[in-house]
């Protein structure tokens, strides 16, 4: 694969040099002097100097035969432009950016970036399964419908814990589509069903509904 | 969105004619430097790609939306915030490249860049 790397800091570079490892066909652009030198040096021709936002420098890198573009610069904006030009300019079949403020996912993703990487959820979710006390546990995101699948444990202190299904005051949209408990087969809950303590629960919720949900459920 | 001369001067001269103007910038001293004395608007200190500040200078309600911060995509992220997200009828984008205000126009944002009008103006000027 044809792969250009945007932005030529510690994860543009250790990227790089990742896929060429892999065998695959590297360019990776940096736009500041200093720093694309250093690479030029190191890398050779995988490297050049430029603006991976413009659209001559990624005419000249030959990006309409790339199959992946991934911008990964400090900035967001400059990541989502560089997958903007890309797109649309250049019709490379996948997009990549990094995204440093995890509030724009969803709107790069809406404009038409493929594939959006935010570490800050990254480590988030794995704090999450490393803190198996935690009570609401992120299982996928199914980003193109803005749902999330989430895991929630009834804590023992729970006001829902005794009470039915139907007499909870869930968020409008969620849904509880599965109930584990220990040593039994996996329930699929009814109206009526009662939350024991300790029931780990598979919900369906749209992410803006995520902390009604865990209130619901987890609330004193 | 952008306090410096360009968004200052429209600032100014848009709340002299009775409009309700917000402007936004990363740097208070902007403000204090090319507002105008008599400006009677919000100059509201923050970044216009950040939700929380947008929503804060009330984007929900603005008739139109102007980006002219230092920076093309800042800019351009900027106004498809406003325009999707915030749905403002009326989004405009300074846009220095005219390659990318190219792709940006055929993507649905409004966009001027000054670089064109700059050089054609000075051709008149010229005549040759």
């Amino acid at each position: 694969m044809y792969i250009i790397v945007v932005g030529g800091g510690q994860l543009g570079y250790h990227l790089a040099r990742a896929l060429l490892a892999e065998s695959h066909e590297v360019l990776l652009i940096e736009k500041e002097a200093a720093p694309s030198q250093k690479l030029i040096n190191e890398l050779g021709s995988v490297a050049v100097r430029g603006d991976g936002c413009e659209a001559s420098v990624l005419a000249k890198a030959g990006t309409s035969r790339a199959d992946m573009l991934v911008a990964v610069t400090g900035d967001d904006e400059d990541n989502l432009v560089a997958c903007q030009v890309a797109k649309h300019k250049f019709a490379v079949p996948r997009t990549i950016a990094r995204v440093r403020n995890p509030r724009n996912e969803s709107l790069f993703r809406k404009l038409g970036v493929d594939v959006t990487v935010s570490s800050t959820n990254l480590i988030l979710e794995h704090i999450e399964h490393e803190m198996p006390s935690h009570p609401l546990m992120h299982l996928m995101v199914m980003h193109d419908r803005s749902l999330e699948i989430v895991e929630v444990t009834i804590p023992a202190g729970s006001a829902s814990v005794g009470r039915k299904v139907k007499d909870l005051a869930l968020p409008a949209e969620t849904v509880l589509s599965l109930i584990v408990r220990p040593g039994q087969k996996p329930v699929i809950p009814g109206p009526d069903t009662i939350l024991n303590a300790e029931d780990q629960i598979i919900a369906i919720s749209p992410a803006e509904s995520e902390e009604a949900l865990r209130a619901s459920l987890t609330g004193a | 969105m952008g306090c410096g001369r360009v968004g200052a001067q429209l600032a100014n001269s848009l709340d002299a004619e009775g409009h309700d103007v917000t402007i936004l910038d990363i740097d208070a001293y902007s403000f204090d430097r090319f507002l105008s004395p008599e400006f009677r608007g919000t100059a509201l200190l923050g970044s216009g790609i950040d939700e929380d500040i947008l929503r804060k200078a009330e984007i929900e309600k603005a008739d139109a939306f102007i980006a002219v911060a230092h920076g093309d995509n800042r800019n351009v992220m900027a106004c498809q915030m406003a325009k999707h997200t915030f749905r403002v009828p009326k989004v405009i984008c300074r846009i220095y490249d005219p390659q990318r205000r190219d792709l940006y126009i055929l993507l649905g944002i409004d966009a001027v860049s000054p670089t064109t009008l700059v050089a054609q103006m000075l051709r008149e000027k010229l005549g040759a």
